[in-house]
């Protein structure tokens, strides 16, 4: 890889330990992916909670504060594992919550922003049309470059460390114009007509192109989908299909025509959408049982007016007492839901609004051994796949549909 | 022996025992990483542990999990000593650099049919080659 001057003092040791050492890992992994040079990033989002990083991740982090680290970019944080105000209530381990202490301690000495929300893009400003980013959730990245025209791969855990450390990324992937271009068409004649719907299209799709490296380009679609329903689509295409980037022809920046997604190249293959196809994604998850344990929404955290629908579909019923009920969000749009009076609503109809937490980083072991959790509704397909290696039957439904089973307690076989 | 080649892979020169799964893998998705066993009961290798394996899978999948994941699981020698894949992710090498597990793919001909669970496998990823003997 060809270094400037800057980066060959950064790796030469000139700035310090921290980002040398950051700067040999993002050149081992860019040499991997045939990277020619390192480009600067304007933010960094960090991926790492307690639960994924184990002992060892926290030790890389408590290394890099005793060295000295601070970043370099502006920095936020992704998904906790705790509530500080609930987590108690709900019996998480006092050991994990000290952990995520400790580990927001470090973070603050660094210079990030403990943002704690795996919708960055909804809490503050989105980034701008052809900004280079490092950010390491999958559900940020793909919206990031498919909705906002903004570049970054899958920058992990360590990498998003390293990348905030030195400022630059290996300028491979999704950095350059010929991985972003479309490689497949998906024809949809099935209209999605909500939120949980578009996270369906992204299942069926996400199912069927399961590598980095290959770029859906959606054509058909009736209805302008919102912040939300790309949202959707994007955390099941990453989830599903590992996918980092797609196109809607005439709603996303890069795909004004069919031409442009495809930069001039033919589609490898066509997926066709047919009606009934949306349907058929959700009955592929198949209750083992009617009583439903658990109901959950948020999965990229929800926005202020997903949070104001739950609270109509709620509004004079109660939540079975046999079932769980909660709601997952940035403190930001906490905030906005407690001013608009959502917040008491939802809690007298028996829900908990979680904030800074996603279920599946939400000590979902511990949280199944104490409460007998194993039946989980919920309209986040990206929460269904997931919560599957941690002793769940996922149940995935169209959010209204969540909501019935959240009230009477049972799904529907 | 069989000889598969490529383009350097990351890590250094390690042997083991092949552990092959016709699905693609993620730390997240398929295992306990508490015991380094899969834990996904849809899964072909469900129950089975990839500790001190060569682990070979058509692709990498998921997200961040996995780039702490190899890091954590080497702490305790739960992790695989080696990973070939069909197709790797960014976060699947990003965690092999970090904790130092041997790493290919998109090696010819393919491991996937070229490599069965319990053959031998030498993995020099510099040298980019990975000989099989059974």
């Amino acid at each position: 890889m060809r270094l400037t001057a800057e980066e060959e003092a950064i790796r030469a040791g000139r700035q310090g330990e921290p980002p040398r050492r950051a700067l040999e890992m993002q050149l081992a992994v860019g040499k991997f992916f045939g990277a020619e040079r390192m480009v600067p990033v304007t933010s960094a989002h960090l991926t790492g909670d307690p639960e994924s990083m184990g002992e060892a991740g926290l030790a890389f982090v408590e290394d890099l504060v005793r060295q000295g680290a601070r970043f370099v970019v502006p920095t936020t944080t992704n998904s906790c594992n705790v509530d500080f105000d609930l987590y108690r209530a709900f019996g998480q381990p006092e050991e994990v919550a000290q952990q995520e202490r400790r580990l927001r301690e470090l973070i603050t000495a660094m210079g990030g922003v403990l943002l704690t929300s795996c919708a960055n893009y909804q809490a503050l400003d989105p980034p701008g049309f052809g900004e280079h980013l490092a950010w390491g959730d999958t559900g940020t990245v793909i919206y990031a470059n498919a909705v906002c025209g903004a570049r970054s791969n899958f920058e992990g855990g360590p990498a998003s460390y390293a990348a905030a450390l030195t400022g630059l990324v290996p300028a491979y992937g999704m950095h350059l114009d010929a991985c972003r271009r479309g490689t497949h068409l998906v024809e949809v004649r099935d209209q999605p007509k909500n939120v949980s719907d578009w996270g369906a299209l992204g299942v069926f799709v996400g199912r069927q192109l399961t590598n980095y490296w290959l770029v859906p380009v959606f054509t058909g679609i009736e209805a302008e989908p919102d912040s939300d329903g790309l949202k959707h689509l994007g955390a099941t295409l990453a989830s599903y299909g590992s996918l980092a980037m797609f196109h809607v022809v005439g709603v996303t920046p890069e795909a004004p025509t069919l031409e442009d997604a495809f930069g001039g190249r033919p589609p490898r293959t066509t997926i066709t959408v047919e009606p009934g196809d949306l349907e058929r994604t959700y009955r592929s998850f198949v209750p083992e049982k009617a009583e439903v344990d658990l109901v959950v929404f948020g999965t990229p955290h929800l926005s202020i007016q997903e949070i104001r629908r739950l609270a109509a579909l709620l509004a004079g019923a109660r939540v079975s007492p046999s079932t769980m009920l909660l709601l997952t969000t940035s403190g930001h749009v906490k905030a906005m839901a407690d001013r608009e009076g959502l917040t008491r609503a939802i809690e007298a109809a028996g829900g908990r609004i979680v904030v800074g937490v996603c279920y599946y980083i939400m000590t979902p072991r511990e949280m199944a051994r104490r409460h007998g959790l194993r039946t989980i509704v919920t309209d986040s397909a990206k929460l269904a796949n997931i919560i599957t290696a941690y002793g769940y039957n996922p149940i995935f439904r169209p959010t209204a549909q969540c909501v019935d089973a959240a009230v009477t307690g049972r799904i529907p076989r | 022996m069989i000889v598969l080649t490529g383009h350097p892979g990351v890590g250094d020169l390690v042997e083991g025992e092949a552990l092959v799964s016709a699905e693609g893998f993620s730390a997240r998705y398929d295992l306990d990483r508490a015991t380094g066993t899969i834990s996904r009961e849809s899964h072909p290798l469900y129950g089975r542990s990839i500790a001190g394996r060569v682990l070979v899978c058509p692709l990498a999948k998921g997200g961040f999990a996995t780039s702490w994941a190899l890091l954590d699981l080497k702490s305790r020698g739960l992790a695989p000593v080696a990973m070939l894949f069909g197709w790797a992710n960014p976060v699947m090498v990003q965690g092999a650099v970090l904790a130092g597990v041997a790493l290919m793919d998109q090696l010819s001909p393919d491991p996937m049919s070229a490599i069965r669970t319990g053959d031998r496998v030498r993995v020099d990823p510099q040298a980019a080659r990975v000989e099989v003997w059974r």
